[in-house]
């Protein structure tokens, strides 16, 4: 029976891994856009599941985090365009984005990481406006971040001569960019969940538990609880610099506008939504809520027009207006999230009784 | 007469205005089980809570295995070999017994984040250790039966069991016990009270704070008594039966 | 030394502004712990209607006295009506989910309204009508203008009647009650229900009252307008000690002060490098710097662990 469970769950994984692959390919027959779409979907889950690690498992209320996605971002963009000229590789800039970003994690983390969860909220959200005006006026005097109009020609990210933008034929297959940004993308993913499935059922991930449960009860059986939730905050920071710097190179361009407050918010609601420390909920909520946005878009204004014959409202603002919807819905039904681990919907379930 | 492990001197406390503890001294013995009883806010958990770090002491100190203890950070006590238990038990509710006593071994272990991730085989032998001493700890308070359910089920007897179990978990050198009999049963009492000298008799000191008397006075080697955050007496338990003063503390004279 | 008098008006303005704001904010969190991240759009409706309710009764030939009160009027019942349905709709059956539960809730709200209000009032800034006379005072040097008093006036007087109601009615004491120990309060025969609903609606007739303030202060609208303002009132609530109507009252005026001497002065403190485009992060640069120093916020109670 074990032996056929086994089974099971390898050609689960084999089915799971030949759709991956095959995926970009199915979604470039409705355009590129749609694997950029799919692109944005999967950078999405890899930092989400960074959030998660900072909220779902140390349960740290952080609205800030987009500041070092940020952060991440801007690394890559100033070391590698015209901006100042500096060209320098992926692996020189990568780890200099996670590095800055842990290193700004640590620096708003240490001394607020004290503070009782709704403050700690409001002072990373805090946090993340100040990076964000920052990002804005630093242009003069001195011109580091170029102001609202940001940075363009960013460099791609590039193996040697091999470079993620453009299209590339391999072994007869031609590739384009999106899609192999893509690739790029499920391997930093994967990567991601195992770190933090392992974390998870660590003597790290025990204790950040521990922490989460109650809070006294763990320092008392010797938990230095500031260091390990300092550890989450830090660890969460540099995931976030990691997606910023791809981010920064797959766009080609980066402002202080894709920084915004709603950003945080919308990466925290994939935690939330999808089901809170647990992983295959988290990269649900962070597919569901980058794709339906993009998925209404497209659906909104069709509809209507096949509806009523004419768009009776604006469909950006309908579109937007269905997604708060269907957080508040999605919430008032599924409170603890849409896939929560088991654990999670017992405690829930009690708790209702 | 064999050394003292933990010597409190002078300790004071005060909430605003409210002297929680005045000019607390006493000192604790290596391998004896020592009773702290008082009535109803006496001070005598504010006096745990200040030794093991929870709150910093107004005044005075304390000494713990020949070094003072710098409780400032309650997770340096244990570190120290301090465990507690608190009198309104606080388990890690929806983590399994296992992994309550698992939690314990977080202090005298080391795997990190690297560990984890690259699963080294340090980590893995340290895990398994973990877990094997964990189950040990279970069957040693009787409850290995119990060790997936999660700890918000067991029964109240259950839980106190395992918050002891728990706290056996970081190897302390001395065990602190807040009224570990409350609610329980008479059989239950005698159960607790059997487990707790298996503690002691394989050489754990132990200090609890106790409201039923009886079992203070049969199972003590020494007892101290607090009455409006002051030491009233310390000594063995036939003397403090008999003095004056505790009497009164307790009739409210 | 004009410059100073001058920005502690301005400052005292914005402040009371924030106050307002704010205490719907600490109402709503110290009764059920819930961040009410929509309020901020509760402000912006109330500004919005006011706009449309004005502009509808002058065009039916109303005197403007006239209208700006049935302005003012059909603003807060509406915000009133629209606080109510907010907790009946959307946080009430969450009163024992999980903690980021209704926190997510409440920003699909904010974002709900926000996209609402779009659709009905369209994506471009609006004229607040000017409901009251342009006079202009000078005293010592310092300008301030009419709306200004009336500003802090009514915001003052609004603050004195909330604290009447709060210290001197059953449903103040009813209140006070389920924010120390909601269990017991209604053991004790208080109607949690009631309470909140209460919480919300005066915490929601307040916002609509600043809202037309921040119209008449600043002349324009937009449906993106309670975002940042309410982002710094709920700092200011955090500032004051979140939960504490004191302390929001004082940490709203405080954060008024702050940002306008910050604005006055940033430059010549960091000799031209930071302009005043940088007013914005003050808030949250005090904020943290509070914190740090005093975790449970100014006036805040201290929460310590208990064992």
């Amino acid at each position: 029976m074990k032996n056929g469970r086994f089974f099971r769950s390898t050609a689960g994984v084999m089915a799971g891994a030949v759709l991956l692959l095959v995926l970009p390919f199915v979604a470039a027959m409705g355009g590129q856009a749609w694997v950029r779409i799919l692109d944005f979907a999967i950078l999405y889950v890899f930092l989400a599941l960074g959030l998660n690690i900072v909220v779902g498992f140390a349960g740290l209320l952080d609205l800030g985090y987009i500041a070092f996605y940020a952060v991440g971002a801007y690394t890559w963009a100033l070391l590698a365009s015209p901006h100042f000229g500096l060209h320098l590789p992926i692996w020189v800039i990568l780890p200099i984005g996670a590095g800055l970003a842990c290193i700004a994690g640590v620096l708003l983390g240490s001394p607020t990481l004290k503070l009782r969860g709704d403050y700690l909220a409001i002072v990373t959200l805090g946090f993340g406006e100040i990076v964000r005006i920052f990002m804005n006026n630093l242009n003069a005097p001195i011109n580091i971040t170029n102001g609202p109009q940001g940075i363009t020609l960013i460099d791609p990210v590039a193996f040697g001569s091999f470079k993620f933008s453009g299209t590339t034929e391999i072994f007869g297959l031609a590739l384009t960019g999106p899609q192999k940004y893509y690739y790029l993308l499920i391997a930093l993913c994967v990567l991601v969940v195992i770190i933090n499935l392992r974390l998870q059922h660590s003597r790290i991930g025990r204790a950040w538990q521990a922490i989460r449960e109650d809070e006294v009860a763990a320092k008392a059986v010797g938990i230095n609880t500031r260091n390990l939730k300092l550890l989450a905050f830090a660890m969460g920071a540099s995931f976030g610099g990691v997606a910023g710097g791809v981010f920064s190179a797959m766009q080609g361009f980066v402002s202080p506008e894709s920084f915004s407050l709603i950003e945080s918010i919308m990466v925290l609601a994939m935690v939330v939504l999808g089901g809170m420390g647990h992983i295959p909920g988290v990269i649900l909520g962070a597919v569901l809520l980058s794709i339906l946005p993009e998925a209404l878009r497209y659906g909104v204004g069709p509809i209507q027009t096949a509806l009523f014959g004419r768009l009776l409202v604006d469909p950006e603002s309908l579109r937007m207006l269905v997604f708060g919807l269907a957080l508040v819905l999605v919430m008032r039904f599924r409170p603890a999230g849409l896939w929560p681990s088991p654990e999670r919907r017992r405690e829930l379930e009690e708790a209702g009784q | 007469m064999s050394r003292v492990l933990l010597e409190a001197k002078g300790v004071a406390k005060h909430f605003g205005g409210v002297k929680a503890l005045r000019d607390v001294s006493l000192s604790i013995r290596q391998g004896e089980i020592y009773g702290l009883i008082g009535p109803n806010g006496a001070g005598k958990t504010t006096f745990f809570n200040c030794m093991t770090g929870l709150y910093v002491p107004d005044g005075g100190g304390f000494t713990f295995d020949g070094a003072p203890l710098h409780a400032d950070a309650p997770h340096q006590a244990a570190r120290r070999g301090i465990a507690r238990t608190f009198q309104n038990i606080r388990l890690f509710g929806n983590m399994t017994a296992l992994e309550n006593v698992m939690i314990g071994r977080h202090v005298r272990t080391g795997a990190g984040v690297l560990g984890a991730i690259f699963q080294t085989a340090a980590t893995r032998a340290e895990e398994a250790a973990i877990r094997q001493r964990a189950i040990e700890l279970l069957h040693y308070v009787r409850i290995e039966d119990r060790a997936g359910d999660l700890a918000k089920n067991l029964s109240y007897g259950d839980q106190r069991r395992l918050e002891i179990a728990r706290a056996l978990a970081t190897e302390p050198k001395l065990l602190c016990l807040d009224e570990p009999a409350a609610g329980m049963n008479a059989t239950e009492t005698a159960e607790l009270r059997e487990l707790i000298e298996g503690i002691r008799s394989d050489g754990t000191t132990i200090l609890f704070i106790e409201h039923d008397v009886k079992l203070v006075m049969g199972l003590c080697d020494r007892v101290a008594v607090l009455d409006y955050g002051a030491l009233v007496i310390e000594d063995v338990p036939a003397v403090v039966q008999k003095d004056q003063r505790v009497i009164e503390a307790y009739l409210g004279a | 030394m004009d410059i100073f008098f001058q920005q502690i008006i301005n400052g005292l303005v914005q402040g009371s502004i924030y106050a307002l704001v704010a205490l719907g904010y600490t109402m709503v969190y110290g009764i059920m712990g819930l961040i009410n991240f929509a309020h901020g759009e509760v402000v912006m409706i109330g500004t919005l209607v006011a706009i449309t309710v004005v502009g509808t009764l002058v065009d039916a030939g109303m005197p403007v006295a006239l209208a700006g009160l049935g302005g003012v009027s059909a603003s807060v019942l509406v915000c009133m009506a629209l606080g109510w349905s907010l907790e009946r709709v959307a946080y009430r059956p969450l009163r024992h989910a999980p903690r980021l539960t209704p926190l997510i809730t409440a920003i699909g709200m904010s974002i709900v309204l926000q996209n609402l209000a779009m659709m009905i009032w369209g994506r471009n800034y609006l004229t607040f009508p000017s409901l009251l006379p342009r006079l202009h005072f000078e005293l010592g040097g310092t300008h301030f203008t009419f709306i200004q008093v009336v500003i802090v006036v009514v915001s003052a007087a609004t603050m004195g009647g909330l604290l009447l109601l709060v210290y001197r009615t059953r449903l103040g004491m009813a209140m006070r009650a389920t924010a120390q120990n909601p269990a017991v309060a209604s053991l004790m025969g208080v109607n949690i229900n009631r309470v909140i609903a209460a919480a919300f609606v005066i915490g929601s007739a307040l916002a609509a009252l600043a809202g037309i303030m921040v119209g008449t202060y600043y002349e324009i609208a937009h449906y993106q307008m309670g975002f940042m303002l309410g982002l710094k009132a709920f700092t200011a609530a955090v500032l004051g000690g979140i939960g504490n109507m004191a302390g929001a009252m004082l940490g709203g005026v405080l954060l008024g002060i702050i940002e306008a001497l910050g604005a006055g002065y940033i430059g010549d403190l960091t000799g031209g490098f930071l302009g005043s485009h940088y007013q914005d992060i003050f808030a949250f640069v005090v904020l943290i710097v509070v914190l740090m120093f005093k975790p449970s916020g100014l006036f805040g109670e201290k929460t310590g662990d208990r064992a």
